[in-house]
C-alpha cells in the first residue's frame, strides 16, 4: 500500500495539513484567557490562550498533548476564533471545527469537543479575569 | 523515499521462496487432498510434508500438528476446545492479564457461558510468577493458558516452569506461542506444553495459515465441524497453498535462526542503546534481558503515540503504539497498564520490532528522525516543561 492511500484512509488531506504544520502553536504572554480541556486518562490534553481587545480575539496559541486529531483540531479551532468577537467565538462548535477539517473519523469526533470546550473554558477565563480587574 | 518498515511483530513480507513455492498450489495443481486421484494426492502428500517441517521445529510427533487458519483460529480452538471437553470435570481457567485479545475475548465469551477466569497480574517487566499460577489453581480448574512471549513488549514468559506446575496438577497447558516460533527454539517437551499455537505469517510465511499443537492424549474437541480433515479434528478443506507456504517458511527459518537471531538482538540493543542515550525522559517497556531479539517498546513522557506513528510514516518509517487513539476504547494498550504504566505514558508508547529487512544503517536513521519528532510534540505539549 502506498503511503498516500494509508493516510487518507484515516485522516481528511486538511487534517494532515494541519497536524504536520500546526498554527498557532505556543503560549501567549500574560494572556487574557486560558483554557483547558482533556485529561491524560483518555490520551488528549489541550491548552488554549487566547489575547482579546475590544471584546474581539487577536490572538489564540495553543498546547496539545494527543493523536493527530487532538493537534489538527487544537491548529484549527486557533485559526477559527482568530478576529472574532467573543460572542461570535461562542457560537463556535465542535461540528464547525470538525467540517472545517473537512471531516474527522468517528472515533476521533471527541478531539473536537475537546476544542470547543477549551475555547469556552478560556472564554470563561477571560470574563473572570475581566472581573477581577473590576 | 525509502520505507523502513520495523513492525515485524504485525505481520511480516511473505518470502519470495515462500510464495513460490506455494503458487503451483493455487494453479495447476490444485486437488482437493481428500480426492483418490492424482492431483489429490499430490495435494495430500505435501501437507503431510509440511506437517513434518512443523513438528520437527517444535520438537512434535508428525500427527500432533493441527492445520489452521492462523493464531487467533488455533487460540479460540484451544481455549473452546478443551473447554467444551472438559466442562465436566471443572469450569476454571487460568490465564494471564497481558494475553493477546485472541485469548483475552474468547475467555470473556467462557465467563459469559458460565466458566471463571483468573488473570494472573504480571511484574513490571510483564513476567507471569509460576507461583501464582500455583496458587491461582483450584479442583475445578481445567486449562492454563500463558503466551510464550508478548507481542507488545516482547517479554518472554518462564513457560517451561508453568508448564512443571500444570504438570504436577494434572492440568492441560497452552501456550500462544505466535510470537516465538520461527524466531527462537522452541520445544514443546522442554516447555511442558499440552497445546502451543503459532502463525505462518509472523515468521515470513503467508496469513491466513497456522497451526495448533495437540500433545496426544490431551482432552479437547474440534472447534470447527464438517468434514473429516486433518483426522477430525478440524473440518473444511485445507488450505493447500497456505499450508505449503507454512512448512517452507518454518524450514527457512531453522537454517539460520541462530544468526538472525543474534544479529537482529544486536540490531536491537543498538536501537535501545541509542535511544536511551540520546532521549530524554524515555522508558524501555518489557523485560532488560527476558526479551524477544527483535523487540524494543518505548514510551516517550509528554507526547503521545498516535502523532508518532503518523510522523514516523511520513519520514517512511513503520511501528506500531499501544495508544488508546489507534484503538476505538480509548483505553491504552492492557500490556501497559497490566506492568503498571500510567495511562498518560501509556498512550506515549512505541513498539519497534525489527525484522530480515532491517540494519543498523536504518536504525541511525530512524533515531535521528525520531529525536527530531520527539522534540517537535514535547515542544507542544503542555505536559512537558523544559528542563
Amino acid at each position: 500500500m502506498r503511503k498516500s492511500e494509508v493516510k487518507m484512509s484515516v485522516y481528511s488531506e486538511k487534517v494532515m495539513d494541519h497536524f504536520r504544520n500546526p498554527r498557532n502553536v505556543g503560549e501567549i504572554e500574560n494572556p487574557d484567557g486560558v483554557g483547558k480541556a482533556g485529561n491524560p486518562v483518555c490520551g488528549d490534553i489541550m491548552e488554549l490562550y487566547i489575547k482579546v481587545e475590544d471584546e474581539k480575539i487577536v490572538d489564540a496559541k495553543f498546547k496539545t498533548f494527543g493523536c493527530g486529531a487532538a493537534i489538527a483540531t487544537s491548529s484549527m479551532v486557533t485559526e477559527m476564533v482568530k478576529g472574532k468577537t467573543i460572542e461570535e467565538a461562542l457560537k463556535i462548535t465542535n461540528k464547525a471545527v470538525a467540517e472545517a477539517l473537512d471531516g474527522l473519523p468517528p472515533i476521533k469526533m471527541h478531539c473536537s469537543v475537546l476544542a470547543e470546550e477549551a475555547l469556552k473554558s478560556a472564554i470563561e477565563d477571560y470574563y473572570k479575569k475581566k472581573e477581577e480587574v473590576k | 523515499m525509502k520505507y523502513i518498515y520495523m513492525d515485524h511483530a504485525a505481520t511480516t513480507p511473505t518470502n519470495p521462496d515462500v510464495l513460490k513455492a506455494m503458487l503451483p498450489f493455487f494453479s495447476e495443481k490444485y486437488g482437493n487432498p481428500s480426492s483418490l486421484y492424482s492431483i489429490g494426492q499430490e495435494s495430500r502428500t505435501v501437507i503431510e510434508e509440511a506437517r513434518g517441517k512443523v513438528a520437527k521445529f517444535i520438537g512434535a510427533k508428525h500427527d500432533e500438528i493441527v492445520f489452521t487458519s492462523g493464531g487467533t483460529e488455533s487460540n479460540n480452538f484451544a481455549l473452546m476446545g478443551v473447554a467444551w471437553a472438559n466442562q465436566k470435570k471443572g469450569n476454571h481457567i487460568v490465564t494471564s492479564s497481558i494475553e493477546h485479545h485472541a485469548i483475552i475475548n474468547p475467555c470473556k465469551f467462557l465467563e459469559k457461558r458460565g466458566f471463571k477466569v483468573t488473570y494472573l497480574p504480571v511484574d513490571k517487566y510483564g513476567i507471569v510468577d509460576p507461583d501464582d499460577v500455583k496458587k491461582a489453581i483450584t479442583d475445578k480448574t481445567i486449562l492454563i493458558s500463558i503466551m510464550h512471549a508478548n507481542n507488545e513488549i516482547g517479554t518472554i514468559e518462564p513457560i517451561a516452569e508453568i508448564g512443571k506446575v500444570a504438570r504436577e496438577k494434572e492440568i492441560i497447558f497452552h501456550t500462544d506461542a505466535v510470537q516465538t516460533v520461527g524466531h527462537i527454539p522452541v520445544n514443546v517437551d522442554e516447555l511442558n506444553v499440552d497445546l502451543l499455537s503459532l502463525s505462518a505469517h509472523k515468521f515470513y510465511g503467508p496469513k491466513g495459515a497456522g497451526a495448533l499443537y495437540i500433545r496426544k492424549g490431551t482432552k479437547i474437541v474440534p472447534y470447527l465441524y464438517g468434514g473429516d480433515q486433518e483426522k477430525r479434528r478440524r473440518a473444511s478443506t485445507e488450505n493447500v497453498p497456505g499450508i505449503v507456504g507454512l512448512g517452507k517458511a518454518i524450514e527457512l527459518a531453522m537454517q539460520d535462526m541462530e544468526e538472525e537471531c543474534k544479529r537482529l538482538a544486536s540490531l536491537r540493543n543498538m536501537l535501545i542503546e541509542k535511544i536511551l542515550s540520546e532521549v530524554d525522559e524515555v522508558i524501555l517497556n518489557g523485560h532488560p534481558t527476558q526479551r524477544l531479539p527483535n523487540n524494543a517498546n518505548f514510551s516517550f513522557k509528554y507526547i503521545e503515540g498516535e502523532s508518532l506513528i503518523l510522523s514516523l510514516d511520513m519520514e517512511g518509517i513503520a511501528c506500531s503504539t499501544g495508544s488508546a487513539c489507534t484503538s476505538s476504547s480509548l483505553e491504552p494498550s492492557h500490556v501497559l497498564r497490566a506492568i503498571g504504566l500510567p495511562h498518560e505514558i501509556a498512550h506515549g508508547s512505541l513498539r519497534f520490532t525489527l525484522g530480515r529487512s532491517n540494519n543498523e544503517e536504518q536504525i541511525d536513521y530512524v533515531v535521528e528522525k525520531l529525536k527530531k519528532i520527539v522534540n517537535k510534540f514535547r515542544s507542544m505539549s503542555p505536559l512537558y516543561e523544559k528542563k
